[in-house]
């Protein structure tokens, strides 16, 4: 993964330390302030209790929302955690980092009138924080079945499909091409949503059921194969996420100050000092989900005087809500909707601007250049099988595995998950959601 | 706005809006606050017989029952009656009455049965100018142990020996505040009328233990880890204070007695519901203790608007206008029905309705239709309970439809408006009189 700290390289107006080290921790606070105590209870006794509740069928992992929210209500957050940690076991970072406002507060019965949804995800957090503080024992495992299963990625698929089979009584490896636990949650998700470590004491939490092994820096293609893991385990579950970012495919893309936004946002995730990440003066985000929004206002929050995302499409064909980018927005990043980008507009090699034409329906054909010495490329990612190494024939949907209801792939053996397989929706509690259900088919063809 | 002067057992006040005997009313401090803030009246804080003060506890007196939200849903004291001295109290009651001629200020007296006792207060009582007496036949904590407060209230006898004293001693109006912590509210109403007493003012408080502390095991509030059960009073009173007012008011033993309604009104709209039922006034205490005196405003002001609304031009135009609306089961209408409704516009679809009515009720409200979330009433079923409607969040989504000239899909029988069928003389009631 290329990184900043070499692309820009002197291009000065990309540099580190805009603003002082305080002004950085005061701006990546907390997005939402976390609900505690009283407020909680009180917003816990908003909520109807709704029969057969919209809100659980909204989620991916089908959480009872009302049962949690009714606990919580009754002064018992671990119970509530236990209730949401049952069907979602990331659900700190799902609390934290789930689109709720698309999900299961969009449906939120309250919505109606002049009305505004019961706060689920604070409450959720609530929940699951209280009870990452005391620590319960929320699962004890089964009886040993004498299995193991290798896992290969340690993100939320590869971390909650490990976390189920380990319960069921399996034992667990888990393959991991980082340093680090977590996937997205700890390399990928904006540091405003994600602070003090929580993806870490996360993935502590799910490993401390035991039986999980994690092996870091271990790469598929690398120094490890499916055939050696294959050979070593009773099944494999893939949740290996996504590759590299996705080329623009203008002329000047490879200069100096232009940067794959997921690479970005991961040196932010991992600088030991926010003011040490450098940032442009200018900066312009192409593209529009999740990824451009939080590239984006990360470095508006960074100290970068101007920020713009610019998307071929309009304002609802965005991936990323409108709750998200009126966020964004209020933070000072301005969006353009209907323009594509045409060429990064260079100045003694290195980037100045990019060249925009206009798109859609009312296009016509007119050409703008946005100023900029920092661009970030957030048009998606390509897949990761090319670093898989293996020669089986997956059958893939354009580059992405498919899987069965049970998220079994082509392949008699292998499971998979995540972002990696088609049909998804690239969010973090669909991927739990896959790991738990293929860690139930897993185990039912084990135990056959 | 309408007028909303009183006279309450020839007790003149600007409105019928009085403080109940509570720690409000206890000084002259208070007082001339609550009638600077508009009140009609006070009842002043029970005196007890001249002596030693009454000595109250150092710890918490009072602890509330709360809604999520932390309002205050209930409220139990187990303080007792003054303890200050009792010359200090005639003192300010004698100034307080001079400086407020227009307000109604009546005395609440609780000494022990002993004629000699009563007739020496009454005296000291008169002599103040107040208005009238309040005997204190309620309060369940304290007092009662001690053989006065609500074991003389739950005694008629007592209720009537006493009664007759003061009618014998003083030339004051009586007012006997009942306690509810007896079966049947009318024994000692009954009692206080034969004893001569001009009204009665009820309810007291209800004998009560508030929570249990669920750390250190012990009841809640807790003096030294020991605790005992209190007065209950406040908004969650408020049903219970209007059966023993209306029971007393359809009462034919104690028809014409005054009655001076207490029990939970913190509002113009409790009090209105009070003076329908039978009430020449009200009594409020809790509101005005957990909100200040300021809240008589908007009793004022709303109870003004809704008479003026309904045509009553004075409070004693409203009095027990309601009264008639109340009967026995027996005599309800059996052929009276009724059918839920969903306003489909309105529904927010939680489903409340559903769940509630299958778990609870009898299975008449279905979830989906074709698959689609919709609930949908099935008359076939629904015996029109009014559960749903209770708990319904939206208002007016959830309704009840009275049948008319048409067949109930239940029962197969045509609803008609003028087919009126009480129990009395229903069919299945082997005691029916067919030709009532």
């Amino acid at each position: 993964m290329e990184l900043i700290a070499t692309a820009h390289s002197g291009q000065p107006g990309v540099a580190p330390g805009r603003l002082e080290e305080e002004d950085c921790q005061r701006n990546f606070c907390e997005m939402h302030t976390p609900l505690e105590g009283n407020a909680a209870r009180v917003e816990a006794e908003r909520c109807y209790f709704c029969f057969d509740a919209p809100c659980t069928e909204a989620c991916p992992t089908g959480i009872d929302i009302p049962g949690f929210i009714r606990m919580i209500a009754n002064g018992n957050p671990v119970g509530a955690a236990g209730l949401i940690l049952e069907e979602n076991i990331m659900g700190g970072t799902c609390a934290r980092a789930c689109p709720v406002e698309t999900l299961c507060e969009g449906v939120c019965v309250r919505n109606h009138g002049d009305d505004r949804a019961v706060n689920i995800g604070l409450l959720q957090r609530y929940a699951v924080d209280e009870a990452l503080e005391q620590k319960p024992t929320f699962f004890t495992r089964a009886e040993k079945t004498g299995r193991t299963i290798g896992v290969v990625g340690a993100g939320p698929a590869g971390l909650a499909c490990a976390h189920r089979l380990a319960v069921l009584g399996h034992d667990v490896v888990i393959y991991e091409a980082r340093s680090k636990s977590g996937g997205l949650n700890e390399y990928g998700l904006a540091a405003y949503k994600m602070l003090n470590g929580f993806a870490q004491r996360e993935a502590d939490f799910i490993t401390s059921v035991g039986g999980i092994e994690i092996v870091h820096d271990t790469v598929l293609g690398k120094n490890a194969t499916l055939a050696e893991l294959q050979e070593r385990h009773d099944a494999l579950f893939l949740g290996i996420g996504l590759g590299a970012g996705n080329a623009l495919g203008i002329p000047g893309e490879d200069s100096m100050g232009v940067v794959d936004a997921v690479g970005f946002i991961d040196e932010l995730r991992q600088a030991s000092t926010l003011s040490s990440v450098p940032v442009g003066r200018q900066v312009v985000v192409i593209g529009g989900g999740m990824t451009a929004i939080d590239a984006a206002v990360q470095a508006r929050l960074l100290g970068a005087e101007e920020v713009s995302i610019v998307y071929r499409r309009g304002l609802q064909d965005m991936k990323a809500s409108i709750v998200e980018q009126e966020f964004a927005k209020i933070r000072g990043v301005s969006i353009r909707y209907w323009a594509q980008p045409v060429a990064v507009v260079l100045e003694d090699g290195r980037a100045a601007g990019v060249e925009f034409r206009t798109t859609g329906n009312s296009a016509n054909g007119d050409r703008f250049v946005v100023p900029a010495d920092m661009v970030l490329k957030a048009i998606g990612q390509g897949p990761h099988l090319v670093r898989t190494g293996q020669d089986q024939s997956f059958a893939l949907e354009g580059d992405r595995l498919i899987v069965d209801e049970h998220r079994q792939t082509s392949c008699l053996g292998i499971w998979a998950g995540g972002d990696c397989i088609a049909g998804g929706d690239d969010l973090t509690v669909s991927a739990v959601q896959d790991g738990k259900v293929a860690a139930n088919a897993i185990h039912n063809a084990l135990s056959a | 706005m309408s007028d909303l002067r009183t006279n309450f057992v020839g007790i003149e006040s600007p409105n019928p809006f009085w403080l109940a005997s509570a720690p409000p009313t206890d000084k002259a401090y208070n007082v001339n606050r609550a009638f600077e803030a508009g009140w009609g009246g006070v009842v002043w804080k029970t005196l007890g017989e001249d002596g030693p003060p009454i000595v109250n506890v150092s710890g918490p007196r009072y602890e509330a029952l709360h809604g999520k939200d932390r309002s205050v849903i209930g409220f139990n004291n187990i303080e007792l009656i003054t303890d200050r001295p009792l010359q200090a109290n005639l003192h300010e009651i004698a100034q307080v009455k001079k400086d407020w001629p227009d307000r109604a200020v009546v005395v609440s007296l609780m000494v022990p049965c002993q004629e000699a006792a009563w007739k020496s207060i009454l005296a000291q009582v008169e002599d103040t100018g107040a208005d009238g007496l309040e005997l204190n036949f309620g309060c369940p904590h304290g007092m009662s142990e001690r053989g006065m407060g609500s074991a003389v209230g739950q005694v008629p006898e007592y209720v009537e020996m006493v009664t007759v004293w003061c009618k014998q001693y003083s030339r004051l109006p009586v007012i006997v505040k009942l306690t509810p912590n007896v079966t049947n509210i009318r024994q000692p109403a009954r009692a206080a009328k034969k004893g001569g007493a001009d009204a009665v003012s009820l309810i007291n408080t209800i004998n009560s233990v508030m929570s249990v502390d669920l750390d250190s095991l012990s009841i809640n509030p807790t003096i030294d880890h020991m605790g005992t059960h209190g007065g209950y009073c406040g908004p969650a009173v408020k049903p219970i204070a209007l059966h023993m007012v209306s029971d007393l008011a359809r009462d034919s033993e104690c028809e014409g007695l005054p009655i001076s309604a207490i029990g939970g009104i913190s509002n113009w709209r409790d009090a209105a519901e009070f003076l329908l039922l039978g009430a020449g006034n009200v009594q409020v205490c809790t509101a005005a203790m957990t909100h200040g005196f300021k809240i008589v405003d908007d009793m004022i002001d709303g109870l003004g608007r809704y008479m003026a609304e309904k045509g009553f031009a004075s409070v004693a135009d409203a009095i027990g206008r309601a009264i008639p609306s109340l009967t026995d089961w027996q005599h309800l209408n059996l052929n009276y029905t009724v059918k839920a409704q969903i306003d489909q516009d309105l529904c927010i679809k939680c489903g409340r309705c559903h769940i509630v009515c299958e778990d609870a009720s009898h299975q008449a409200i279905r979830a989906r239709n074709n698959g689609e979330r919709r609930y949908e009433v099935i008359e076939e079923e629904c015996v029109g309970c009014n559960l749903c409607v209770t708990v319904c969040p939206v208002e007016n989504c959830l309704t009840l439809r009275s049948l008319t000239n048409e067949i109930d899909a239940r029962t197969g029988l045509m609803v008609k408006p003028d087919d009126k069928l009480q129990w009395t003389a229903h069919p299945n009631n082997p005691m029916a009189n067919p030709d009532p």
